[in-house]
């Protein structure tokens, strides 16, 4: 395959074509833990790019901190070019970097369907004043609704529509909320293990719905354990260890990598990781 | 006993201008907890800055009545923007003894002898609402509803407060079916979850103090135009926890509860002093005297306070899978 | 701190007192009064006093001889007038309406070298609301108002300060410890309190037994009273996992029903538990022994409690139950069995810290409320759910309280406490009790 990704060779922390994040200096410390210490990091646009990394290694912090969840010690951070170090979480959503989260925030004490609705940005309705006026706001209603249920077969949840979220399955509440994450037509998506209890049959569509995101050229950053999925569907694959970007290429070359072996599993296995299913 | 009478007053109680006066809090607090998850312990400073408000712009700005009502309600927005703009990013337990604490310190200072030249100190302020029933267009003369006798300006009161009441409760009704409302539940459920979607929750939440506050100013202003002067000593914390047993008695997420809560408690409350206190004077009750009968009614909004909670957090009318406590 | 103003009339006239300051709004608030006509006639006209049979009057006495020439000012809701003792130092004005009015005393009109015996409360109350008579009084004595120099007050404040801040610390160590290992804000927390200032006085006065004998069986009654609450409710809605803020709302509705309890059981007068301590003179402090005795056993019994926390294997258990439950419980603590202990030690440390309350500030069933937020204040400034914590932010709060004094009017002291305690929050919006939550 042409390396149409990376510029000169892939490494920790390499420049890319067509970066859509790029980050330097990140660092996050609790108490006495560095738990995210990145020297420097590219995701590239338009791909499906795998974060990789034993349990505890920082990805979901680093998540947290990308898209305003949390704040950094030091570090700064471009998407899209701007810089965002600093910017509040939902306004970092605004510009198009929509995140799930890995302990689901499914809306419980609400419908599926308006779980989907309020997935949707800029809509007039959430405005205070326009929002007693339903002939302000209906047609757009109209628009959002029918975006979502399209979503919502994709995702196989259109026989759901009706019921509350807190009644779904967690596998279910896990597709709901990439389902509603897509409302907003990110131009990227982080998702933080997406697959978690999600049943084989199902994540083999799931994996489809990504790959259509790729081609609809919505670029993908997911967090996943299991290492079939990721040598599946990504383009790329980043490997964290104890905070930092320990490897970085090609789903072929970084299973077989001994850097990301070692830190999966200690220093004495030789093991390709790809055989290895959930890899936890 | 006079069993009818007993009757009548437990009924009079339905249409009672306090009773309206509770409801409308009620339907404040219902936004800020059934609606947004707020859990908000200082509604009876919402009021008392509606009350103090409007006898204040009466009073020592010489504001003729309505536009005093006017100045109440910006007080309450500035009060709500003061005690949300440091506290709506607290947790949710943090919010609430903070907003306990707000109230406390604002009934401090209309108490307070310092300030007594506008705020009438320990006494409180009368003689502001004489406007009120100047604008009256109910004839003069005595008006027999059945049950009740009432006055022309006591018609005039109920009929401003219960209009009031519905107007409220139908602007809560568009607010809460509108995606407005929807992002209200939404952070009522997760508020990081719809941060993630791209929503400003802490300017939602601030409307969210805003307009609820202003439910509660509204229901202040009755409250005082119904008893004819402010004192400090009615906002206590036991005035919000009333509004509280209010609101989770009718439910916290739905448009009726308050006004059905409202008007059940005041009525089952004045029933149940009522014949408690016949039964006292039967001789029923001989370890109890009349004052004891009474402070067996708080007894009892205890109670029913802890039971509800527990056993029916949903309310009378809400949904329970409408309406959950969050953590 | 905070009397009710009641004249020693009868136990009757007494309980009726109390209880119309408390709930003056509220009875008419909820219109559902002993009084069936509080708000169904909503008049804006007073009453015409010459036909109110309604009397506000006193005697003005200095030494036992009543003194003429004094005024005294009565206003209530649409009242406003002024009094002159005759010589016999008596007054007396018709009043209008049944309500609460205001008695202030001139001071301008006292005579040379006379003052207040009380020189704190120049304004009193004089409730017509339920009787059709209340009697004020004002006794004189010889001025005490003696000019004290900066340092000097401010060394009294102090002094108070640290003395309120270990009341409130022993309190607070009760309401850490619960939030700790449960995770509830007990708003009920006011209401042991008091509970433990009443026991005390039931056992010391009632029952007349010596005080060391009746503070061992208040703290007793106490922890027993505690264990009690956690076995009857808190364990069985943990069961139930009733989430931790519909507990806060079920506390709350505790706090009343014991608040009521105790009202209806005690009366509403304010209790004497004193006793007959010897005055101290410390410098330009004047306190008593019973004073300085509570400031010591507050101190030792804050030590002890740092011990078992250290020292003991509950302790260190508790600590253990407190950062991280699911953890403590998986590495084999029963910690059901240690909230247990925690509710018993709790109970025992706030009943003590009633008891000492009781002693220096009298006791009533509003004692605890009328502090609980003065003790949230104080755990929520320490930080952390820790005993050390607490014991940290009371001391704050109870020098703020007392301090405040000096630059503000005395009845905004609570206000300033509370006022500190959102500043703080202000600064560390997670709490200084609650450490960042983590997301996602
Ligand atoms: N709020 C927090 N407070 C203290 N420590 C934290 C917090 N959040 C994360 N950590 C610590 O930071 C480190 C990284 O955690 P993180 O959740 O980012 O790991 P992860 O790579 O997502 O792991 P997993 O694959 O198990 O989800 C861990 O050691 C964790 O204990
Ligand atoms: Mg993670």
């Amino acid at each position: 395959m042409p390396n149409d990704i990376v510029v000169g060779k892939a490494a920790p922390g390499c420049k890319k074509i067509d970066p859509i994040v790029v980050a330097s200096n990140v660092t996050r410390q609790f108490g006495g833990n560095l738990a995210v210490n990145v020297e420097h990091l590219e995701i590239p646009r338009g791909k499906i790019t795998a974060l990789i990394g034993p349990n505890g290694a920082g990805k979901t912090t680093l998540f947290n901190l990308l898209t305003g969840f949390d704040k950094p010690n030091t570090g700064e951070w471009t998407f899209e070019g701007k810089n965002i170090a600093g910017v509040s979480s939902y306004k970092v959503a605004r510009r198009g970097m929509i995140r799930t989260f890995q302990l689901t925030k499914s809306l419980n004490a609400m419908t599926v369907i308006e779980n989907m609705r309020l997935g949707a940005q800029k809509q007039r309705g959430e405005g205070f004043f326009s929002s007693l006026f339903s002939f302000l706001w209906k047609g757009e209603e109209a628009r959002i609704t029918e975006t979502a249920d399209d979503l919502l077969k994709r995702f196989k949840l259109d026989a759901k529509r009706e019921d509350y979220a807190g009644s779904l399955s967690g596998g279910q509440r896990k597709l709901l909320e990439m389902a509603r994450a897509l409302m907003s037509k990110p131009s990227l998506i982080m998702l933080d293990e997406p697959m978690a209890g999600v049943n084989p049959a199902l994540t083999q569509s799931l994996l489809e719905h990504i790959k259509g995101l790729k081609a609809g050229g919505t670029t993908v950053l997911f967090v996943e354990h299991d290492m079939h999925m990721v040598r599946h569907i990504s383009d790329w694959v980043i490997v964290m260890a104890e905070g930092k970007v320990v490897a970085e290429g090609e789903p072929n070359v970084v299973m077989k990598d001994q850097a990301v072996i070692d830190a999966y599993l200690g220093a004495h296995h030789d093991t390709d990781l790809g055989t290895m299913k959930k890899g936890k | 006993m006079d069993l009818l009478l007993t009757l009548n007053l437990s009924i009079s109680e339905l249409v009672s201008p306090l009773t309206a006066a509770y409801i409308l809090c009620a339907i404040g607090l219902s936004v800020h907890f059934g609606y947004t998850g707020l859990l908000n312990f200082g509604q009876a400073a919402f009021a008392a800055v509606g009350a103090y408000g409007m006898a204040i712009g009466v009073l020592t700005l010489k504001l003729p009545l309505l536009a005093a009502m006017g100045f109440a309600l910006l007080c309450v927005v500035v009060f709500a923007l003061i005690l949300g703009i440091p506290t709506l990013r607290l947790r949710a337990d943090y919010l609430a003894i903070v907003t306990i604490a707000s109230a406390e310190v604002f009934r401090y200072l209309m108490s307070t002898s310092g300030f007594s030249e506008v705020t009438g100190g320990s006494n409180g302020l009368s003689q502001f609402g004489y406007e009120f029933y100047t604008w009256n267009p109910v004839p003069k003369g005595q008006y027999n509803l059945g049950l009740f006798t009432w006055t022309e300006e006591e018609v005039w009161l109920r009929l401003v407060a219960f209009s009031l009441v519905a107007l409220s409760a139908v602007l809560v009704w568009l607010m809460m079916r509108s995606p407005w409302g929807r992002v209200m539940k939404g952070i009522r459920e997760d508020e990081d979850a719809v941060r993630s979607l791209g929503k400003n929750v802490f300017w939602y939440k601030l409307q969210s103090l805003i307009i609820g506050g202003l439910f509660a100013g509204l229901g202040g202003i009755i409250f005082v135009i119904a008893m004819s002067n402010v004192q400090p000593s009615t906002w206590v914390t036991t005035f919000t926890f009333m509004i509280w047993t209010v609101l989770l008695l009718g439910g916290a997420a739905t448009i009726l509860g308050p006004i059905a809560g409202g008007m059940l408690f005041f009525v089952l409350l004045t029933l149940t002093n009522e014949l408690l206190d016949g039964l006292r004077a039967i001789g029923w009750l001989p370890f109890l005297d009349q004052p004891q009968v009474a402070q067996i009614r708080f007894i009892l909004i205890g109670l029913a306070l802890m039971l509800l909670v527990v056993f029916r957090p949903q309310g009378i009318f809400g949904n329970k899978k409408e309406l959950r406590f969050n953590a | 701190m905070n009397q009710l103003v009641a004249s020693r009339v009868t136990r009757v006239g007494l309980l009726f007192a109390a209880v119309a300051v408390f709930f003056s709004a509220l009875i008419s608030g909820t219109g559902a009064s002993a009084a069936p006509t509080s708000h169904t006639n909503i008049s804006f006209h007073n009453t015409d006093p010459s036909v109110s049979q309604l009397i506000v009057g006193g005697t003005v006495k200095n030494d036992g001889k009543g003194v003429a020439g004094i005024k005294l000012h009565v206003t209530g809701q649409g009242f406003d007038d002024i009094a002159t003792t005759d010589e016999n130092g008596k007054w007396q004005l018709v009043v209008p309406t049944k309500q609460k009015y205001k008695v202030e005393i001139d001071l301008t009109s006292l005579p040379k070298g006379v003052g207040l015996r009380d020189p704190n409360v120049t304004v009193r109350e004089a409730d017509v609301s339920v009787t059709d008579t209340a009697a004020v009084l004002f006794p004189l004595g010889k001025s005490t108002r003696v000019i004290q120099s900066f340092g000097d007050q401010l060394t009294i404040r102090l002094f108070a300060g640290l003395n309120l801040g270990l009341l409130l610390a022993v309190a607070a160590i009760g309401i850490s410890l619960i939030f700790g290992t449960t995770g509830l804000n007990n708003f009920a927390h006011g209401e042991m309190v008091s509970f433990g200032a009443l026991m005390g006085y039931t056992f010391a006065v009632i029952f007349n037994l010596p005080l060391v004998v009746a503070g061992l069986l208040t703290i007793l009654a106490s922890a027993i009273f505690g264990y009690f609450q956690d076995a009857a409710l808190w364990k069985p809605l943990r069961k139930r996992r009733v989430g931790l803020n519909q507990m806060m709302i079920v506390s709350i509705g505790l706090s009343i029903v014991i608040r009521y309890l105790l009202l209806i059981f005690f009366g509403g007068e304010t209790k004497v538990l004193s006793g007959t301590f010897e005055a101290v003179k410390l410098g330009p402090i004047d306190t008593t022994m019973s004073t300085i005795w509570s400031m010591g056993l507050a101190v030792f019994t804050l030590a002890g409690v740092a011990l078992f926390l250290t020292r003991t294997r509950i302790g260190k258990a508790t600590r253990a139950v407190s950062d991280n439950s699911a953890l403590a419980a998986a590495s084999g603590i029963d910690v059901e069995r240690i909230i247990r202990i925690v509710w018993v030690v709790a109970g025992g440390l706030t009943g003590l810290s009633g008891l000492l309350y009781g002693l220096q500030f009298q006791a009533s069933w509003l004692t605890g409320s009328q502090i609980l937020l003065l003790l949230f204040a104080a755990v929520t400034l320490g930080g952390l759910g820790t005993a050390l914590g607490a014991t940290v932010g009371a001391l704050i709060i109870g020098f703020v309280v007392e301090l405040s004094s000096l630059i503000l009017p005395v009845d905004l002291k609570y206000a300033a406490a509370l006022v500190i305690l959102i500043l703080v929050l202000l600064v560390r919006p997670q709490g200084v009790l609650g450490k960042k939550q983590r997301i996602g």
